[in-house]
């Protein structure tokens, strides 16, 4: 079983769109993918599929991309697995990228693992950090040179692997949603809109979209300034109380962890961690939060971190700022009380 | 009408319970060393597929490829109501990443008659959510993932309500079909105790093999062999057998199975450091509060 490995190509970014807007994450993922490119002296390409929606095309060189493959097909108007895994395969067959990111959004976890398959690739979930570096498998004199670096936390969050993959390709891996820096678009880059045709037919869709609702997010994390979170230590959803109160006397986002929102203490829209958003406010204040490896991944670049637990070996405190050790129900009252006192001073 | 229903589960490590030495130094997870449990979405996964069966009749056929020790998921899976369970078991299929997983696994489910496979949507060892969509790929067919609800089901098309994040879908198709099942999709039923009484001899034949050897050291191979087709039998007559087979028995190519036919590899596993930086102990009190309140205010941290 040989595969002819690619180490020459492109890297390319899978610019995920719907009805004529490009997701936040792939554009996030621009600025990695660009210092990845740079990095390889290769060039970043960004693939955008869909149905008249040749205008996004400008946005993508402007955000980084040297080439946009533009694969436009009235079949490609809504997402679907199957049309999009095939447009995409025979664009990757066709121009032999060696690397491929995509938005671990919803779509593409649907997508992502689709096309691993029938290209027979390695594809990581959920990266919080691409690198590029050399591998000398154990007992070898052969070193694989210039390999993407898939880093991930794993195993119950205890230790960060770092993933590759030697002798198949693409390379490819999926990122959450705020893991990667938004870059500055550039509004004066030049790139080359490439139109791809598409051979599409009605038989090869096989799934009906008899109905779509989406609701506008409930808050932005991203865009916080400054972030109350509560754990699981906060004990229910009534007591939840006091992160939304203390959220309201600093004018912050409520948020909490993904023991949290499982435990239906707050809503998926407001969970940080590495499964959820991530976020850098100038101010994450963590209430009964005990700092598990995926929740640090979502926030441990915030510029100034409170925390508040009464495990005085809690691993949270292992990046915060300020360490409170108390009872969360009796400081964080304290709290809001003295930003009440603060703001009438 | 009735469906063939084959549901994909995984025994996992309980990744909220972890202690002891949870890695190999090779990067592998050391799976025997920890309390393991039915993967959460797989139980909601299950549990579609015997209210599809409670509604419309049909089989379920529960399926796992791991260690021995998984087939305790399978008997779980009968308690609940599964008609029959396959382990798939075979020491050259250790250190399979999600491509070769799901190679071997729809290996398995082509022996198969079946109108519907479904999986919980991710486990949480890995949190990939890949096995489930890799799988439909082999095989051929569509995917509908973050399934939340069956919406209608006759003849051959199949309608599903599918989350998409802060919203939700109404898909439609036809069988044969993968789900995959969120964890908000049901609440799974518990074992029920006449399921629990029937089944309650379930094994699959190597652990049979293996109590028989631990109380008759004596035995010869060939009296294994005997007492095994002895003890087989009466458990098949049954249905409790749990069915065993190895990566020939689903005619997996070696070469995409195991380490070989992973294509993602680990290059280094490092231990969590968390960074030093200035931290300072704050005292629960108001003065305490009170202070690091005024420094957040004096850096411009906070208005």
């Amino acid at each position: 079983m040989t595969i002819k490995v690619n180490r020459k190509g492109d890297v390319w970014v899978f610019a995920e769109q719907h009805n004529g807007h490009i997701e936040e994450t792939p554009l996030e993922l621009m600025g990695k993918a660009r210092w990845l490119a740079d990095t390889l002296k290769v060039k970043l390409a960004a693939v955008l599929l869909g149905d008249e929606v040749g205008e996004l095309a400008g946005q993508l060189v402007r955000y980084g991309a040297d080439t946009v493959f533009l694969a436009q097909h009235p079949l490609l108007k809504t997402y679907q697995t199957n049309s999009y895994a095939k447009v995409l395969c025979d664009l990757i067959q066709r121009h032999e990228p060696q690397i491929v990111l995509y938005g671990a959004t919803v779509t593409g976890r649907d997508l992502a693992p689709r096309i691993a398959s029938a290209m027979k690739a390695g594809l990581t979930a959920d990266c919080t950090d691409l690198q590029i570096g050399d591998h000398t498998p154990a007992g070898t004199g052969e070193v694989h040179e210039n390999l993407l670096f898939q880093i991930r936390p794993a195993f119950g969050g205890n230790i960060i692997a770092t993933i590759i993959n030697t002798d198949r390709w693409p390379q490819m891996a999926t990122v959450r949603e705020g893991v990667m820096r938004m870059p500055e678009p550039d509004t004066q880059r030049k790139g080359r809109i490439v139109e791809e045709t598409v051979h599409l037919t009605p038989e090869e869709l096989p799934l009906q979209i008899l109905e779509e609702h989406k609701q506008p997010r409930k808050v932005n994390l991203k865009a916080a300034r400054v972030i109350v979170a509560g754990g699981a230590g906060v004990g229910s959803r009534e007591n939840f109380k006091l992160i939304w109160d203390l959220a309201n006397s600093l004018g912050a986002a409520p948020a909490g962890t993904r023991a949290a929102v499982d435990l239906g203490f707050i809503d998926h829209d407001h969970q940080v961690g590495q499964t959820g958003t991530t976020v850098r406010p100038n101010l994450y204040i963590a209430v009964g939060i005990s700092g598990a490896i995926q929740h640090r991944a979502g926030m441990d670049q915030s510029q100034k971190i409170v925390a508040i637990n009464k495990d005085p070996d809690a691993p949270i405190f292992g990046i915060a700022h300020y360490r409170i050790v108390g009872d969360l129900n009796d400081v964080v009252p304290r709290m809001i009380k003295a930003l009440r006192e603060k703001a009438v001073r | 009408m009735g469906y063939d229903c084959i549901v994909l589960v995984k025994q996992v490590p309980d990744t909220k319970r972890i202690t002891g030495k949870v890695m190999n130094d090779d990067g592998t997870v050391n799976r025997a060393a920890l309390p393991a449990i039915f993967n959460p979405e797989d139980l909601n996964a299950l549990e579609l597929a015997l209210q599809i069966k409670d509604r419309f009749g049909g089989t379920v056929t529960a399926v796992t490829m791991g260690l021995p020790a998984a087939a305790n998921t399978l008997r779980e899976a009968l308690f609940r109501g599964a008609d029959r369970a396959i382990l798939i078991t075979d020491s050259k299929a250790a250190a399979s990443d999600t491509l070769a997983t799901s190679y071997i696994l729809s290996c398995a489910v082509r022996k198969l008659a079946y109108d519907i496979v479904l999986c919980g949507r991710q486990a949480i060892d890995g949190d990939t959510a890949q096995v489930g969509p890799q799988i439909a790929e082999k095989l051929g067919i569509p995917q509908v993932t973050y399934v939340e609800r069956l919406d209608d089901l006759a003849g051959r098309t199949i309608t599903l309500r599918r989350s998409i994040g802060n919203g939700w879908q109404l898909v439609r198709t036809q069988v044969p079909v993968l789900l995959t099942v969120v964890e908000s999709a049901n609440t799974p039923r518990v074992p029920a105790a006449k399921k629990m009484m029937k089944h309650k001899n379930a094994k699959a034949p190597i652990e049979i093999e293996k109590q028989l050897r631990a109380e008759n050291p004596q035995f010869g191979e060939i009296q294994i062999k005997s007492r095994l087709e002895q003890a087989v039998h009466p458990l098949q007559q049954r249905g409790s057998l749990i069915h065993q087979w190895d990566l020939a028995d689903v005619g997996a190519d070696l070469a995409w199975c195991g380490r070989s036919g992973s294509p993602t590899k680990v290059h280094r596993i490092q231990s969590v450091v968390l960074a030093a930086k200035e931290s300072k102990g704050v005292e629960p009190t108001d003065d305490g509060i009170a202070g690091m309140i005024g420094e957040l205010i004096e850096d411009k941290i906070i208005a």
